[in-house]
């Protein structure tokens, strides 16, 4: 490794006698990409953040930060002012909260360049036009003169890009810069911070809890757990023979858009218990209880972050002593050898189960949920007394979903596209605006009320956020047990159903008396999983189940689906953002692009041979969880963002970004312009809404 | 769906029905009112000046319209044991008829202007619509409405009810500012999703503000209440002075202490006794207040040992 120009050792951080970081030690070369992964809570954006200097008053911090061997522990805040900015920049996540909601964007540009380089007003200003230019912001001169409420999420992340690289820092720290984004901006934006490095040729410090993004960007890998690191090799290294159980576990617990050699998905590997509080650290290694090759010794004292594989060279060849592959683990030997489901069992037969084989087909049975044409418009109103409608927002516009007893369909779409519009819809139960909604059967059109309740029975819902979904002031057992009461059933029912529920999902039933917040988010999404399931219904809508939680729980709530989906033959409507937990899930997919379907079929389909190009582009912008894999793959990188929903353009709504529009010649383009194609069979029961579906392989 | 009664039935079967019922949300309240020290004290006391404001007539020879020439302004002794006022009123039969009519008035008017304050506020902010602006007409109007003088006009007409239905009116004239923050508070609810979770149940609107809505405001609910009790008996006091209300030789807490008041320091038993049992009542509603507060409350600050995060 060359010369550091970054490097912590032993930053410690505690927030009043809590630790937060406890012994950090990291290493930034020149023009290096370092990842920092770890679920939240670990520590990483506090770490990021001390190294800036930026923590609040309250923060203790210890150890030490070199920039260039000047300390900036401890430096005043002067000093650090002329380092932060100029030598070291930061792109939060948030980059609505990062600009000043006052200023124009340019201003705010010049304000930063200004403030480290002698330079005339003028000068900074065409350099701030220049900087948008570079991290891709159309008609930058105009741009620079906006207000940042004018720029969109993914435009923001831009602009936050170029006033960090404003000053040609020497070291970019970047915390989840695309965590609050879709996948398609995602893409972009990390295309974005890699022509930022290039042109600056700053070491990169990439903080994020997505391993795909740090499978696609990084060098280097260092695994944090508990405010320690406990794994960090290059990246290359760490993907293939991970030395600690926690990083293995990680791995093990991401779905995966691709499959196996063989065609087939492999279980997900969930690790089991929860991220110990900060307050309450165990003694020794701090992921003992959780770890299923925990052995004495490791209760007993914390293992050190050492090279790996100097005892294991004879045993193990592939992971001969490599001095940049450090673990903290006393069987990090061991480990390396080994594959995450040999380390962590999948509980009872979670594992065994798999959904339908693509060759499989769809199960004769009956509809559950039939959508036709569903629309749903909401008005724009203006004006403080007298209302006046001045447009509507076209949130679902031609919707087309069935799924059949049984079966799961997975909902995806980028935020705004109108799956949780539709859901909605669906579960209003109540004559739509346009189209039509059968719900098990039945027509939601001239539903008495005694027939509506009944109607609910069959269908549940469990939410995104566990927290929310549950009222804080009930005990758990009153909240499982509040459908049956809705469907008046009675006391014993209710007293023998709620303890066996709760099992069901794998939570204890003594536990009926707590309340929401003594639980981890992963078990509050289980208490919403069983007061679904209290009235046996047969079509569960599911949305954004497990996007709220972080990796190693999310697997274990997957594996729960699969299994209370075999053992009682429930349907799922799986909505969702996340393509890989799609693919892991569902057995056939709809794909959903401002408030349309655009796409739909069996999930091994769709995915293997996607036709429309929106499903094409949404595919090769998930990043691989897989480095190798990751790197060699072709992007397609759609421009801009999703048009608004207010206007509803003529012909087919996705042109404006449409990599195969931009492509065909002019008498082609005008089909696309003048007519919106319709759902059109493609063969078997795969459809999708192209004027020129084509295949292209995109994994 | 069809299936469910035999199979679970089925399956309880196979259990013994040896699981305890599910303990529910009204048993684990109590449970942790019960496990609040100084909350059962409140409650306690609160009991114990029912007692004696029932009991103490009882106790003592003395009615509290009787006057004693032989004793006048004179201090507590074994013939009056808290005293005599100035035309030789015996001050603790006095004190407990006082107390009878200020406990009712306090606790009836609290209870009941909040509870109204949490229907009409709720209600209206969850239907929302038509609902809504009726309800907020009719809090705006009586919230306008000088209720002094509807009192002063409405109250002599009510020979038959008396102070009863005087407490009832004290109560419909406080609880209009309350309904208009429990129904701001109602309207954000209305949104989070676990209410919209109890919609989509088929679980009816009525049992959604009863369940999901009211304890959901019930911290600020409480607080106001114990406000409301302590301010009762000081509107009622005020309203008695000027002739509405509890009238003479009838007494409440309020109109001894606005007669003792002169006397505090020249005859103190006239003033302390009525205004400790007060200070003694509000501060007793407070206690219980709190505790009930708690109770209703899971994420309140108070950590019992034992209980941990769930893991």
């Amino acid at each position: 490794m060359n010369d550091p120009v970054l490097d912590i050792s032993g930053l410690t951080v505690d927030f009043g006698g809590v630790p937060a970081v406890r012994g950090v030690d990291l290493h930034l070369g020149r023009g290096e990409v370092l990842g920092l992964v770890g679920e939240s809570g670990s520590g990483k954006s506090v770490t990021a953040l001390a190294a800036m200097g930026l923590l609040p008053a309250a923060a203790h911090v210890g150890g030490s930060v070199r920039l260039d061997g000047a300390e900036l522990v401890g430096a005043g805040d002067k000093a650090l002012s002329r380092v932060r900015g100029n030598r070291v920049a930061m792109v939060f996540q948030d980059p609505l909260s990062a600009f000043t909601p006052v200023y124009r964007i340019g201003d705010q540009i010049v304000e930063a360049i200004r403030t480290h380089q002698d330079l005339s007003r003028e000068k900074a200003a065409a350099r701030a036009v220049e900087l948008l230019d570079l991290v891709g912001i159309p008609e930058p001169r105009l741009r620079a003169a906006a207000f940042p409420h004018e720029f969109s999420g993914g435009m923001r992340q831009r602009a936050m890009i170029a006033m960090a690289v404003a000053n040609n820092p020497d070291v970019l720290l970047a915390d989840e810069p695309t965590t609050a984004l879709d996948v398609t901006v995602q893409a972009q934006i990390l295309d974005v911070l890699r022509t930022a490095r290039r042109e600056t040729g700053a070491a990169l410090l990439l903080v994020s809890h997505d391993l795909g993004v740090i499978a696609g960007m990084a060098d280097r890998v260092a695994v944090m757990y508990a405010g320690r690191i406990v794994e960090t090799a290059p990246v290359d290294a760490l993907f293939a023979a991970p030395r600690m159980p926690y990083t293995l576990g990680l791995i093990g617990a991401v779905p995966r858009l691709d499959a196996d050699a063989e065609g087939r998905l492999e279980p997900l590997v969930p690790i089991p218990g929860a991220p110990p509080a900060p307050g309450a650290l165990p003694p020794g290694c701090a992921f003992a209880p959780r770890c299923p090759l925990a052995e004495d010794r490791c209760r007993e004292t914390e293992p050190l972050l050492t090279a790996a594989g100097r005892a294991g060279k004879a045993t193990h060849p592939a992971g001969a002593a490599d001095p940049a592959h450090l673990a903290a683990c006393v069987r990090a030997e061991e480990v390396g050898a080994l594959r995450p489901l040999d380390v962590f069992p999948v509980p009872g037969t979670d594992g065994a189960l798999r959904k339908a084989g693509p060759g499989g087909g769809r199960p004769v049975a009956d509809d559950v949920l039939r959508v036709t044409d569903l629309a749903r418009t909401f008005p724009l109103l203006k004006g403080a007394i007298v209302k006046r409608r001045v447009g509507s927002v076209h949130a679902v516009d031609g919707v087309d979903l069935d799924i059949r007893a049984g079966e799961v369909l997975g909902l995806v779409g980028e935020s705004g596209s109108g799956k949780s519009t539709t859901l909605f819809e669906i579960l209003e139960l109540r004559p739509p605006e346009r189209g039509s909604v059968e719900v098990l059967g039945r027509s939601v059109e001239g539903l008495t009320r005694r027939d509506a309740r009944a109607l609910r029975a069959g269908v549940q819902i469990v939410f995104q956020d566990p927290m929310a979904s549950l009222d804080p002031r009930l005990p758990v057992g009153d909240i499982v047990a509040e459908p049956l009461r809705a469907q008046h059933a009675d006391r014993a029912l209710v007293a023998r159903r709620v303890p066996e529920l709760l099992r069901r999902v794998g939570l204890e039933p003594a536990h009926a008396d707590r309340f929401p917040h003594e639980f981890s988010g992963g078990q509050r999404q289980r208490i919403g999983i069983a007061r679904a399931l209290a009235v046996d219904p047969r079509l569960l809508i599911l949305d954004e189940p497990v996007s709220a939680l972080d990796v190693s729980v999310q697997a274990g709530i997957l594996n729960l689906l699969l299994r209370l989906r075999a053992e009682l033959g429930l349907a799922y409507l799986f909505v969702s953002h996340d393509l890989s937990v799609v693919r892991h899930v569902a057995d056939r997919v709809g794909v959903m692009y401002l408030g349309r379907t655009v796409e739909t079929g069996a999930v091994a389909e769709v995915f293997a041979r996607p036709l429309h190009p929106y499903t094409q582009a949404l595919l090769s912008a998930v990043p691989l969880p897989d480095p190798v894999r990751e790197r060699a793959r072709t992007r397609i990188l759609l421009p801009g963002d999703p048009p608004s929903p207010t206007s509803r353009p003529s012909g087919c709504p996705f042109r404006s970004r449409c990599q195969v529009f931009a492509a065909l010649d002019p008498g082609r383009k005008e089909r696309c312009t003048t007519q919106a194609p319709a759902l059109a069979p493609q063969g078997g029961d795969h459809t999708a809404a192209c004027h020129f579906p084509a295949e292209r392989a995109v994994l | 769906m069809a299936t469910a009664p035999e199979a679970l039935l089925a399956e309880a079967a196979s259990d013994d029905g040896l699981v305890a019922r599910p303990p529910s949300r009204a048993r684990v309240t109590l449970r942790r009112f019960l496990a609040h020290p100084t909350a059962v004290a409140g409650l306690a006391v609160v009991a114990l000046l029912f007692v004696l404001a029932f009991a103490g007539p009882h106790l003592t020879r003395w009615s509290y319209s009787d006057i004693d020439y032989t004793a006048l302004r004179s201090g507590p002794s074994a013939r009056h044991w808290w005293g005599t006022n100035r035309i030789g009123q015996d001050v603790f039969a006095q004190t407990v008829r006082g107390l009878q009519k200020s406990l009712i008035i306090g606790l009836l008017v609290g209870v009941a202007a909040t509870a109204g304050a949490a229907t009409v506020g709720a209600c209206a902010g969850y239907f929302g619509g038509w609902t809504d602006r009726l309800l907020t007409f009719v809090t705006d109007l009586l919230l306008i409405f000088p209720s002094f003088l509807v009192i002063s006009v409405v109250s002599p007409r009510l020979k038959g009810g008396g102070w009863l239905v005087f407490a009832l009116l004290l109560a419909l004239f406080g609880w209009m500012i309350t309904a208009r923050v429990v129904r701001s508070m109602a309207i954000s609810l209305r949104e989070r999703e676990f209410v919209r979770a109890a919609r989509y149940m088929a679980v009816g609107p009525l049992r959604i503000i009863a369940r999901h809505i009211v304890p959901n405001v019930a911290s600020f609910l409480i607080i106001d209440a114990t406000i409301a009790v302590g301010s009762a008996v000081m509107s009622e006091t005020a309203l008695s002075y000027f002739g509405f209300g509890v009238q003479p030789p009838d007494v409440s807490l309020g109109t001894l202490i606005a007669d003792g008041t002169g006397a505090a320091i020249t005859y103190p038993w006239m003033f302390f006794f009525a205004a400790g049992l007060l200070v003694v009542f509000v501060l007793a509603v407070n206690l219980v207040g709190d505790g009930l507060r708690d109770a209703i409350d899971p994420t309140s600050a108070r950590r019992r040992p034992g209980r941990r995060r769930a893991r």
